[in-house]
């Protein structure tokens, strides 16, 4: 007996696997830094002991410590919270709102349909960290005001995704079943047309995440975000950027761990997609 | 008095911005309990008169009356009407929500109209159908072609129709599992006095099936028999 | 026509399936000479993945084992894509069941005709087109020189299945695979494509594996046929025994048909609790 060898294609299912598997592994690593953070934190975060300011990297402080000698790894474990809590402000605003414009628009259809989808493109014209900035300028740096404001132009492509997948499936046989059995409305539209639109909002929630990181990392680099003294990467950056040429890695933790949360998202996006890809094809 | 009467009726579709007439000119009347036969190639414009008489199809001008009701253009079932005309379709693997399981699908309804015993009725319609109930839990992809064809007709019987419309009911089935379909609903047909109306583009099932028949072509009838 | 010599295909102890599932085929061994045979069953019987394991076009998380597999005296458990690609372009060709899903809807249909023979063949651009329209004649289609500047969503059924011909054969393969071409079409159209397959295949010498799911179809245009259900081949006999045959299974398919005559009967369905255990 002998078998084939299905070389490439083998491969690259594993590849999505491994993606998911690092990918989630990692966002478990962040999620437990959130919640235990201060069981797993070597010192506050927000303690100064000015005697150790800017300390290189070493035993007692594994990431070295910042200008204010506070040690930056306990900052960095820290600054998951403000992150990971943005992460899901922003998804409890935009997935639901998008998709129910979305589909109220793919489904309604004549003037709804076009007056749904003009507000949609003002809104995906709008550039997000200008409308961010200008936002919290007028209600205040904080993390909700500040996931309001990224939320308000990351919305419209949930819409644009659900409405074509709206307009596709209303040729479909069993939306035509639904309606001979006298569903239509809002029944129709969660019950029925939500659950085949979610598997791509997941994907596209899972990808748009990671630039969303970087815009709120943007944020409270502008000094837009949460305010000092709490631990936020995105300011931490912001004052390593001073001494970064002589004390690089007060400047570096916080950046590698916003490139960490970042990535995460990219694989479980990346990993997610190609295994939606994949049930299609069967 | 006919179960279904048509008079002068002609259908369109939208294509783009526009309409395009489909079906030109038809009138057949379609008496109770009786298999009534639409067949042809495709393109005749037979689904799109199916279509209209289930009520999913709008664009259409003439007389209808189904199962006593006079039907106006352009409205949208409603009603004891939209009860009384179900409709069994083609693709059994695009009918089913495949999200939700087949208990739901067939419950919705039900639940919707008011209907009682809900959970006895979806197990006896399974038995009816030959259909195990331990089926009743499953999802539309565990279940092979032929098993999602007879839970459609399950779907369509529960509402209690006077008239059940079949639009190709065995085209997407094998050959083996097409005489499976067809002998169900010939039993069906004999112990719930149906009115059926069949569209085939395949001669032969309609030969089996119907007391009566058109052919059409092009929008037209062009034979009776 | 009769099988040649040395048969052109073989096929021993053929088992496909998940690596840890049931086998969908399961050891079934079988020759083809140059002859027209068919390979009967019902959905999940396991025929369209024979077929596609003849070209090389298996799903990758589905496992082949045989103890031999050969295609015009290939070893095809041992082929490399590139011997795998002359293969498929000089000897054998395939066309499939709804060419809605098979031609590329954004090439033009004389591309997609001359396509084939731009990888597999050496010829000059003139000698190309006049075979893309000698091709587009034989299969039966009109006003060839018009054609080829339209695109698929500009045809019909009948014809979409006709160019799906003609790009299978314009390279001359030795034998045709047709895996269900007709159950996407009209009745009406049914039996002229499936002559002009076998017009085609006498005209030119070849062989023929026809797969479906209606017995009396394929009786008229086949000499042999393979009776296959839940991976084994159950039956095997020659299209004109179909009427006498003996096996409950083949028996049933045969006889399943419904028509005019038929008419108020039951049609004779597949017992399947009896099928397990006749073997």
């Amino acid at each position: 007996m002998t078998e084939t060898s299905l070389p490439l294609r083998a491969v690259r299912r594993d590849k999505r696997r491994w993606l998911l598997i690092i990918g989630y592994s990692l966002l478990g690593l962040l999620i437990a830094m959130a919640l235990f953070a201060p069981w797993v934190s070597p010192y506050d975060p927000n303690a100064q002991v000015m005697a150790d300011r800017l300390l290189p990297p070493d035993s007692h402080h594994w990431f070295g410590t910042d200008g204010f000698g506070r040690d930056l790894l306990s900052r960095v474990i820290y600054g998951t919270r403000p992150t990971l809590l943005l992460v899901v402000f922003i998804l409890i605003l935009t997935v639901p709102v998008g998709m129910t414009v979305g589909i109220a628009a793919g489904y309604l259809g004549g003037w709804v349909e076009r007056i749904l989808m003009r507000i949609t493109d003002i809104f995906l014209a709008l550039p997000s960290l200008v409308i961010a900035l200008a936002m919290v300028a007028v209600l205040g740096p904080s993390i909700l005001n500040g996931a309001l404001a990224l939320a308000l132009t990351s919305w419209p492509p949930f819409a644009r995704q659900a409405r074509a997948e709206t307009q596709q499936l209303r040729r479909s046989d069993y939306l035509a079943a639904a309606k001979m059995q006298g569903i239509q409305g809002l029944p129709l539209m969660f019950g029925h047309l939500l659950p085949l639109c979610l598997p791509s909002a997941v994907v596209r929630a899972a990808l748009s995440l990671g630039g969303i990181i970087l815009s709120a990392a943007g944020l409270g680099f502008l000094g837009m975000g949460v305010q000092p003294p709490t631990a936020e990467w995105g300011s931490m950056v912001a004052e390593g950027g001073k001494v970064i040429f002589d004390q690089w890695w007060v400047a570096a933790a916080p950046g590698g761990a916003i490139l960490l949360a970042s990535l995460t998202f990219n694989f479980i996006g990346d990993g997610l997609r190609d295994r939606l890809d994949s049930r299609h094809d069967s | 008095m006919s179960t279904i009467r048509l008079e002068h009726l002609n259908v369109s579709h939208p294509q783009g911005y526009q309409l395009r007439q489909v079906v030109q000119d038809v009138s057949l009347t379609v008496e109770a309990g009786e298999c009534f036969g639409l067949v042809g190639p495709s393109g005749c414009g037979k689904s799109s008169l199916l279509w209209v008489m289930a009520g999913l199809n709008p664009h259409w001008s003439g007389d209808m009356v189904l199962a006593g009701t006079h039907v106006q253009p352009g409205s949208s079932f409603t009603g004891q009407l939209r009860r009384d005309v179900q409709m069994v379709f083609q693709d059994p693997y695009a009918s089913l929500h495949p999200r939700h399981r087949l208990r739901r699908t067939l419950a919705e309804p039900l639940k919707r109209l008011g209907f009682d015993n809900i959970d006895d009725r979806i197990a006896q319609g399974f038995e009816q159908v030959g259909l195990a109930s331990t089926l009743i839990d499953r999802y539309p992809h565990q279940l092979s072609g032929g098993q999602r064809q007879r839970v459609a007709i399950v779907r369509a019987l529960l509402l209690e129709p006077k008239i059940v419309l079949l639009d190709e009911p065995t085209s997407a089935l094998d050959m083996s599992v097409q005489a499976e379909i067809l002998n169900l609903l010939n039993q069906l047909k004999a112990q719930q006095q149906l009115t059926m109306v069949l569209v085939s583009h395949d001669p032969d099932v309609i030969d089996h099936m119907c007391d009566r028949s058109v052919t059409m072509q092009a929008g037209r009838i062009t034979s009776l028999s | 026509m009769t099988a040649n010599a040395s048969p052109f295909i073989i096929a021993d102890r053929l088992t496909i399936g998940h690596p840890e599932g049931r086998p969908l085929v399961d050891g079934i061994s079988f020759e083809i000479g140059k002859e027209r045979v068919a390979l009967v069953g019902e959905s999940g019987s396991g025929k369209s993945l024979t077929a596609r394991s003849l070209m090389g076009l298996l799903a990758p998380s589905l496992s082949l084992n045989a103890s031999q597999l050969s295609l015009a005296g290939n070893d095809l458990l041992h082929l490399k894509p590139s011997q795998w690609q002359s293969l498929r372009g000089g000897k054998v060709a395939m066309v499939m069941q709804d060419p809605k899903y098979a031609l590329n809807p954004s090439k033009t249909i004389g591309w997609q005709v001359e396509e084939p023979l731009i990888l597999h063949r050496k010829l000059s651009r003139r000698q190309r087109q006049e075979k893309v329209l000698a091709m587009l004649e034989a299969v039966g289609l009109v006003n060839p020189q018009q054609l080829i500047k339209r695109y698929p969503n500009q045809l019909s059924g009948g014809m979409g299945q006709r160019i799906m011909l003609a790009i299978a054969l314009i390279t001359d393969p030795e034998f045709l695979i047709a895996d269900e071409p007709t159950s996407a079409l009209d009745h009406a159209m049914r039996d002229q494509v499936l002559s002009l397959i076998q017009d085609l295949v006498a005209q030119r010498d070849m062989g023929l594996l026809l797969i479906s799911h209606d017995l009396q179809q394929v009786a008229d245009h086949c000499q042999r046929v393979m009776v296959m259900y839940q991976g084994q081949i159950l039956d095997r006999l020659a299209a004109r025994d179909l009427g006498q045959a003996t096996h409950p299974y083949t028996r049933t398919l045969w006889a399943c048909r419904p028509s005019l005559a038929t008419k108020g009967k039951r049609l004779p369905t597949l017992d399947r609790a009896a099928l397990e255990g006749y073997s």
